[in-house]
């Protein structure tokens, strides 16, 4: 029982808690890149799942295997035959969305949110909970860029999923299917994704301490504002 | 002197205050600015008076709004606002629609200013951005120019290039000459140009309201000459460089643009220029170096705001630069690291 309700836990902390881009600022170059349309934003958001889950579940069945000195190295393997793998099969069968994409999907290799991933947790944990991790960092990834890309659709190009809305199309606000609006509507979020996360006395997320921390071998914890108290009375 | 003969009285600081407060001089500004508004109407008609009642009116509205949303107290009393909306007003063209007006105010205040933190925080110019972000959702809006005295005459409204653009092709087309001057007629006179006969923003035509407005402001020493002058006079060494000393492509390059308006007025706001004499220089030159360039290899042909906005999110690290060294504090003292 205990583990069945920390396994929901895991999946359920990557969508609001945790969420990969909008708590913990990871990922940000294709969520800018790919929210212009809802379209290639669901698509990215899948892909970078699919990729997510598959890594997490091989980094952590071998994390024993791995030696830590060239872990970085081997993740980016593991990653990049997933990527490679999912690439091929967008371009097989959804050729259009590959189109959108363009050099967004091989990128994911250099995912923040993959790597961060890998690093932080499914080096660390069994294969289950990192796959749960892996779905829910994925899905929290994928909710965050459909988000963004419905304001930015919607305000920036006045239609959704390339339907067109009534009174919009007529004067798109051109600003916020251009860069400086995806900043715009990035920044917008995070403020009120941290309003909602930090509000009514409910604690600052954990986001796992020093245990979590991809630096800790490289850092002195007495200076560092996400240790956790009793981390740095050790 | 009349406190010599008191006792001595022992009180925290500060020990001097001014009769200054943000409301007087944020009233000055808006005094300042009432010539050019004057004068605006004089050129647009009265449709310039609703675009700036509107951008005033959601300006004020929002921050009032958000002020209440946030649960700070409000601030819609120092008129800081109300000198945003004028700005943002002054920045559009008269034939833009009054909701885009409206969009531009809100982005203005909610987003730039209230934002992070309200009066004294925000890391821009307000009613740059609200212009920039019109500027680049609505381009067509935003640059179609309503001919001077249009409003008199009873036909249609005419849409023509700015003096700006004009001289911006012909500088692309490489002549500047005077000759090439007197011969374009599309251009107006050096002497239109002073009283604001010509296409353009609201409150940037008339160049000798806006310089009236900077006069009544430095005699009521609520800024200091120093960006203003500087910012002009960068871009006027650059352009007569450019123009290969043509002092007809300067003039034309400083009257007829938005250089006037935004060097007195947006560059100079206390939030987001620098302290020190030697950050404000620092700041002018920055931002006259930038619009030069805007100007003459961009594809705008007007680059103010965008160099005053630039140079707003530097000044942090010119102040850092520019740091006066406390008086009394040995010469060669080497920075400690905390």
């Amino acid at each position: 029982m205990a583990e069945k309700k920390s396994l929901f836990k895991e999946f359920s902390k990557g969508i609001i808690k945790e969420n990969p881009t909008l708590r913990l600022v990871l990922g940000t170059c294709p969520t800018l890149a790919t929210t212009t349309s809802v379209e290639s934003a669901i698509g990215m958001g899948i892909a970078a799942t699919v990729v997510l889950i598959c890594s997490n579940i091989v980094i952590s069945a071998l994390r024993k295997v791995i030696p830590s000195k060239v872990r970085i190295p081997a993740y980016v393997v593991v990653i990049a035959s997933f990527v490679t793998i999912v690439q091929m099969l967008v371009k097989a069968f959804l050729p259009d969305l590959n189109n959108q994409l363009g050099v967004y999907l091989p990128l994911i290799v250099v995912n923040c949110i993959i790597l961060g991933r890998a690093e932080a947790f499914a080096s660390k944990n069994a294969v289950i909970a990192s796959a749960a991790d892996g779905l829910g960092m994925g899905v929290g990834f994928t909710a965050a860029l459909f988000l963004m890309s419905t304001v930015r659709e919607v305000l920036g190009a006045g239609s959704f999923y390339g339907m067109s809305i009534p009174v919009l199309s007529a004067h798109p606000m051109l600003i916020f299917i251009l860069p400086p609006g995806g900043f715009f509507v990035f920044g917008l979020l995070i403020a009120l994704s941290n309003k909602l996360a930090t509000k009514k006395g409910k604690k600052p997320a954990n986001l796992g301490g020093c245990k979590a921390c991809p630096f800790v071998d490289s850092c002195n914890s007495a200076n560092c504002e996400n240790a956790s108290k009793e981390e740095v009375a050790e | 002197m009349k406190n010599e003969n008191r006792k001595l009285t022992v009180s925290a600081s500060p020990h001097v205050r001014s009769n200054e407060t943000v409301t007087g001089i944020m009233l000055d500004v808006i005094i300042a600015l009432i010539p050019a508004l004057v004068a605006s109407v004089y050129v647009f008609g009265f449709r310039s008076l609703a675009v700036v009642a509107t951008c005033v009116a959601t300006c004020v509205l929002s921050e009032y709004i958000c002020r209440k949303v946030m649960k700070r107290n409000n601030t819609i009393t120092d008129l800081s606002a109300v000198v945003t909306g004028i700005l943002l007003a002054f920045n559009l063209p008269v034939s833009i629609p009054l909701w885009m007006a409206v969009i531009g105010s809100v982005v203005a205040i909610v987003v730039v200013k209230q934002c992070f933190g309200g009066i004294g925080n925000n890391f821009v110019n307000p009613a740059l951005v609200g212009r920039i972000v019109l500027m680049c959702s609505f381009p067509t809006a935003m640059s179609s120019w309503v001919m001077p005295y249009a409003w008199k005459s009873t036909t249609d409204m005419l849409t023509t290039a700015t003096p700006l653009a004009e001289i911006s092709t012909m500088f692309k087309a490489g002549d500047v000459s005077a000759q090439a001057f007197n011969a374009n007629g599309a251009l107006p006179s050096i002497g239109e140009l002073m009283v604001g006969a010509r296409q353009g923003c609201l409150g940037e035509v008339c160049a000798i309201a806006l310089i009236i407005g900077f006069l009544y402001l430095i005699i009521r020493r609520v800024i200091s000459p120093v960006i203003p002058l500087t910012y002009i006079g960068t871009v006027a060494v650059i352009m007569l460089i450019a123009g290969k000393g043509s002092v007809d492509f300067m003039l034309y390059e400083i009257l007829s643009g938005g250089l006037l308006l935004g060097a007195i007025f947006m560059a100079t706001d206390y939030t987001t220029s620098p302290i020190n004499f030697k950050g404000k220089i620092v700041f002018a030159i920055g931002c006259g170096l930038i619009t030069c360039l805007i100007r003459l290899f961009g594809s705008l042909p007007e680059g103010v705001s965008f160099s005053i906005v630039i140079m707003n999110i530097l000044v942090p690290h010119i102040e850092n630069l520019t740091f006066s060294k406390p008086f009394g504090t040995p010469k060669k003292q080497k920075e400690v690291k905390q």
